[in-house]
């Protein structure tokens, strides 16, 4: 598009200053063989050295700056990596401490519960134990106490009995028939005052 | 300024003439800015490569980027094989770029606007291509020519064909370049030439698009530089990785 402007604008160009043309060697100069030695030779003469400086000298330098930060770079990262993993690895270290301290004091305090319980149950145990007797002995006395109390009991009535009827006639009583009574009452109503 | 856009494209001699035997050797402006743009190159890359700091200044960022972009360019598109090759491609690749470039300075003469100078760049790659293909590839190499999986009534006319293309490579190498770079600094000229007739006038039009085409041509300068190169890499890579 703009070459076909551009050729169209060169005819009208051309066309309208055909004095000055004509005036000119005419055509392309780089058609003019005159100076195409002379352009050779100093092309490669010129693009030679420009050749040979840049790949023996300049372009070493530029790879091996590249190379040196890359690896300066790479060596960097290397570097990082492994303070990382350090890191990581200490992060995990203080972890473990602390879940194994943990675990011990929760086994520490699980060791002194069951001690103080098995300590208390003990003591319990003991003192129900103590406290059994005691009740035993205190109910054996007062099995005994209730056995032996109606006998008394009977001795103190016929005893009473005789002093009593004693004192109201004046005469002796055979305590056994006094006797035979109180057993006979006891029989009969022994139960309504004892509880047995 | 002369009214003929040519004139900016010719060559003449810069001191005293020299001759060896027959031959006119003398330095010609055109010698002057190849001279120049080489130095050009040297003094940059000399400044970027000095010295190595962990964080590149701007000139020896401007050199390692160029480095990597053209490493790159070759490892992209001729292989690890082509790595011999860098210095030649880098080489090749600057001395266009800064004669396209320096040609874009006004009053300045364009190195690359001259069919012999690119048909002498094509013409050595070209020589140098083939011989690196037969040195690789022997004879095989003569397989190029012979693509695989064509049918074989085709093969005569396609063999004609490859050979011709083969053998018009350092022509359409160097008259892409050349033309490229006569074409715009032609119709810059043009445009020029129509502002200074056109007058204060009609002279905005023209100068506007002086100034489009300025950018344009700065565009083509770099492109047709990265486009010799490239070529040159897929020549390259044609002799080093024989694929047909």
């Amino acid at each position: 598009m703009i070459r076909k402007y551009f050729f169209q604008l060169v005819f009208l160009y051309l066309f309208f200053s055909k004095e000055v043309f004509a005036a000119e060697s005419g055509g392309m100069p780089q058609l003019d063989p005159e100076f195409w030695v002379s352009q050779i030779f100093w092309l490669t003469l010129v693009f030679g050295t420009l050749y040979v400086v840049l790949s023996k000298l300049i372009l070493p330098k530029i790879s091996a700056n590249l190379e040196l930060r890359k690896s300066q770079i790479q060596e960097n990262i290397e570097a990082a990596d492994k303070q990382r993993k350090d890191s990581e690895l200490k992060l995990k270290e203080y972890d473990d401490i602390i879940l194994k301290s943990k675990l011990e004091s929760k086994n520490l305090f699980n060791e002194t519960r069951e001690k103080t319980l098995k300590n208390i149950n003990i003591k319990r145990d003991t003192l129900e134990k103590q406290i059994d007797e005691e009740v035993k002995k205190a109910e054996t006395e007062i099995d005994q106490l209730k056995k032996t109390a109606p006998e008394k009991i009977n001795n103190i009535a016929i005893e009473t009995s005789s002093e009593i009827l004693k004192n109201l006639i004046g005469t002796e009583i055979n305590n056994s028939s006094i006797s035979a009574i109180v057993d006979d009452l006891y029989r009969k109503n022994g139960g309504k005052y004892y509880g047995n | 300024m002369a009214a003929n856009p040519m004139t900016q494209f010719e060559v003449y001699r810069i001191g005293p003439e020299i001759k060896i035997g027959a031959f006119d050797i003398s330095f010609t402006n055109a010698s002057l800015f190849m001279v120049v743009s080489s130095l050009a190159i040297l003094l940059i890359f000399n400044l970027g490569a000095k010295k190595n700091s962990m964080l590149p200044n701007k000139i020896q960022l401007l050199a390692e980027l160029s480095y990597t972009f053209v490493s790159k360019m070759i490892s992209d598109t001729a292989g690890s094989k082509a790595k011999p090759y860098f210095a030649f491609i880098f080489s090749l690749f600057m001395f266009v770029l800064f004669c396209n470039m320096f040609g874009m300075i006004p009053y300045t003469f364009t190195v690359t606007s001259h069919i012999i100078v690119t048909f002498v760049l094509a013409a050595f790659i070209f020589i140098g291509v083939t011989i690196i293909g037969f040195i690789k590839h022997g004879f095989g190499y003569l397989k190029l020519f012979v693509p695989s999986g064509v049918p074989i009534v085709l093969l005569p006319l396609i063999v004609v064909i490859e050979i011709i293309s083969y053998l018009s490579r350092p022509i359409s190498l160097s008259v892409r370049l050349f033309a490229n770079m006569m074409a715009g600094h032609t119709m810059m000229k043009v445009f020029g030439g129509f502002v200074i007739s056109l007058g204060i006038v009609g002279g905005w039009l023209p100068l506007t698009f002086s100034v489009a085409l300025t950018g344009l041509e700065i565009l083509v300068a770099f492109l047709q530089a990265y486009v010799f190169a490239i070529l040159t890499c897929i020549y390259l890579n044609d002799a080093l990785n024989l694929h047909h």
